[in-house]
């Protein structure tokens, strides 16, 4: 009996040590997303990074995610179901998950949490965002060159910095080429709604818009482009497909080195809490290929993607404020917190801004 | 000129959904049927008419997918409110939840991909005519598809028996039913034509409006539609004039701000939703005969005793 018991025991004790074994081996990282996956836009492109992460690394990670988590108390049990069921590294990839993170990762100290777009940190929580004003300056540079009317169509959804420190940085680059170059801006009062956003280009374009810029998630737009023969510019992914005549360029977000880099840190131990702004230069923020225009427009766009990605803020001074009043000095660079809490025009945008 | 058509044309581009998913949703209502999944029937039509017309290659086929998609969600609706008479609300709501989970499930492979878009009508000699050619002859097959709805569905309802005998049982199923209606076939008949209503509106979003698919693309419109059904106190034509007043106002705020007029843009944004509800408050002030077009035995489940 005696010699049973103990033979169970070792049994248990093996098996014990072989599910940690196990565990140890396999990683769980985890998201959380805002938004449907199958939005083609900025939620597709976290999960985009997700598959990146599972290719990257193969059996020693495990992924899972909750996608249409709406921002608020909601988002609590989110991140509290992940960490229960075991998750190592959670990325919520929303402004608005900033506080329910932050109370979570206080009640499960052992996990490792980051946070997208937010400036609340911890010991055990981190943060990252992306600089994609860096490629607004390039879109303003070719619509600039490629416009015939002088005049673009601004599709925008609500006025926050992120949104205001993109419309500026795409006049900036419009202006560097043609001083008198004007943007119409609209207001749609939405991340996503293909057909508003339709509604909205078709709008600017009867108004003489000839290139239509966005700062919305769907393709509507673009294919709206398209079918009037006009050019436009893509949002998040490249969204060539649907507008193969229409599209000049996308603004795409790649988000898979950093969830790689992050993930292999937590693997390997020296995971600590970070706060990167990521820019063209990390690869987080793309370009997709310069197509449906001449060879000297590509070639300025190229250079100035290499200029940013050398280091160079598009947000570099002289630069005046929308009534005029000098903001940076010759050769000024702006300040990370002067950009992340933006909420004034720079000279030459023709809009009163939203408050 | 040349503006105020493409202004006009835009117009019935963003009313005709509106117009259809309502239109079908006026016939429910009117034989005493609430249904709430609007917003996920017309969902289900879009992406079945994405998805059919994008692995067929034809659009057509993709428009008679989203008329069939809905029309088979609906029933769904009917047999749990008509044959085990739950509750009608309950049951619209879960509709519409599953409506949107099912349909991102479903369409999982055509995120990305761009899809079919229904050819616009050109008739040689006609659509040429200067302003109005292409008003009236170069539009979207589902715009003449939608007036010629609203105009059946009037005729329909007050001119004929059978949507005589419909509008009584929307008064009193009881009452109909003792004269030997048949309540509950006619109510799944309603049911399924709003249904099939709903899923060509949810066509027109992926086939016309913007040939794509993406999760949530319905974004609130059968939701509105809903409203309009309501505002318009049950009447064809007031629906036809509520969407046309809800499009017009939504795409005359946004040519005001590309216009640069100095307005709050989310006061802007709120205007169609104010405007469709003032006029449609103001056209229905009598109360007498809003309260004659009020489906008396709305939402209220019929369980046959005898």
């Amino acid at each position: 009996m005696k010699k049973l018991l103990i033979a169970l025991m070792t049994t248990t004790a093996a098996l014990s040590l072989a599910a940690t074994a196990e565990a140890q081996e396999k990683l769980k990282a985890c998201w959380v997303y805002t938004g449907p996956i199958g939005d083609f836009g900025y939620s597709y492109q976290h999960d985009q990074g997700r598959l990146q992460v599972e290719k990257a690394l193969g059996d020693k990670v495990e992924t899972a995610y909750l996608e249409n988590v709406s921002e608020g108390p909601d988002a609590d049990r989110a991140f509290e179901r992940l960490a229960r069921e075991g998750c190592k590294i959670i990325f919520g990839t929303s402004f608005g998950f900033m506080d329910p993170e932050v109370k979570v990762a206080k009640k499960f100290p052992k996990v490792m949490f980051e946070h997208a777009t937010g400036y609340k940190t911890a010991d055990n929580l981190g943060i990252y965002n992306a600089r994609f004003y860096e490629g607004r300056y390039v879109l303003g540079q070719i619509a600039a060159k490629e416009s015939k009317a002088g005049v673009a169509g601004y599709i925008v959804s609500f006025p926050i910095p992120e949104v205001v420190m993109g419309i500026n940085s795409f006049m900036l680059g419009a202006q560097s080429i043609n001083p008198d170059f004007k943007a119409k801006i609209v207001w749609v009062n939405s991340w996503f709604d293909p057909g508003k956003e339709a509604d909205a280009a078709k709008a600017l374009f009867d108004q003489g818009a000839d290139i239509i810029v966005q700062h919305t998630d769907s393709t509507a737009a673009l294919q709206v482009a398209e079918e009037r023969g006009l050019q436009g510019f893509g949002q998040s992914s490249d969204m060539i497909k649907f507008a193969p005549k229409a599209q000049l360029t996308s603004i795409v977000d790649d988000w898979g080195p950093y969830y790689i880099s992050r993930v292999k840190a937590a693997l390997d131990g020296t995971w600590k809490p970070g706060n990167v702004w990521l820019g063209i230069k990390d690869g987080a923020v793309k370009l997709a290929p310069f197509t449906n225009m001449p060879d000297d427009v590509k070639a300025m766009a190229e250079a100035t993607t290499k200029k940013i990605s050398d280091g160079w803020n598009p947000f570099t001074g002289p630069i005046a404020k929308q009534d005029g009043t000098p903001w940076l000095k010759n050769g000024e660079v702006a300040d990370d917190a002067t950009l992340l809490g933006m909420n004034f025009y720079v000279k030459g945008v023709d809009d009163k801004l939203p408050q | 000129m040349d503006i105020t058509v493409n202004i006009l044309l835009t117009i019935a581009t963003a009313a005709t959904p509106l117009l259809i998913a309502a239109i079908g949703e006026l016939v429910v209502e009117r034989s005493g049927v609430l249904n709430l999944g609007v917003e996920g029937m017309m969902i289900m039509g879009a992406v079945g008419g994405f998805g059919a017309g994008y692995l067929t290659g034809s659009p057509w086929i993709g428009l008679l997918a989203a008329i069939a998609l809905g029309a088979l969600f609906s029933l769904l609706f009917a047999v749990m409110t008509l044959s085990l008479a739950t509750n009608q609300v309950a049951t619209g709501l879960s509709l519409t939840l599953l409506g949107l989970g099912l349909s991102g499930m479903m369409g999982t492979s055509f995120v990305g991909q761009p899809g079919q878009r229904l050819p616009n009508l050109d008739i040689p000699g006609l659509t040429s005519i200067p302003v109005v050619g292409r008003l009236l002859f170069g539009q979207d097959p589902i715009f003449y598809i939608s007036i010629a709805l609203t105009a059946a569905v009037m005729w329909f309802l007050f001119r004929t028996r059978t949507g005589l005998t419909l509008r009584s049982i929307g008064d009193s199923h009881t009452s109909a039913h003792a004269l030997g209606i048949q309540v509950i076939r006619y109510r799944y008949l309603a049911v399924i034509f709003g249904g099939a209503c709903a899923g060509l509106a949810g066509g027109h979003l992926s086939l016309v409006y913007t040939p794509q698919w993406v999760e949530n693309m319905t974004a609130g419109r059968g939701w509105i539609a809903l409203a309009l059904v309501v505002f318009a106190s049950w009447r064809p034509w007031r629906v036809l004039a509520g969407a046309y007043i809800f499009g017009a106002v939504w795409i005359g705020q946004l040519h005001a701000q590309a216009f640069g007029i100095p307005v709050p843009s989310q006061l802007l944004s709120s205007l169609p939703y104010l405007a469709t509800v003032v006029v449609l408050v103001l056209i229905s002030r009598n109360k007498r005969l809003t309260m004659m077009n009020t489906p008396a035995s709305l939402g209220q489940p019929f369980v046959p005793d005898r």
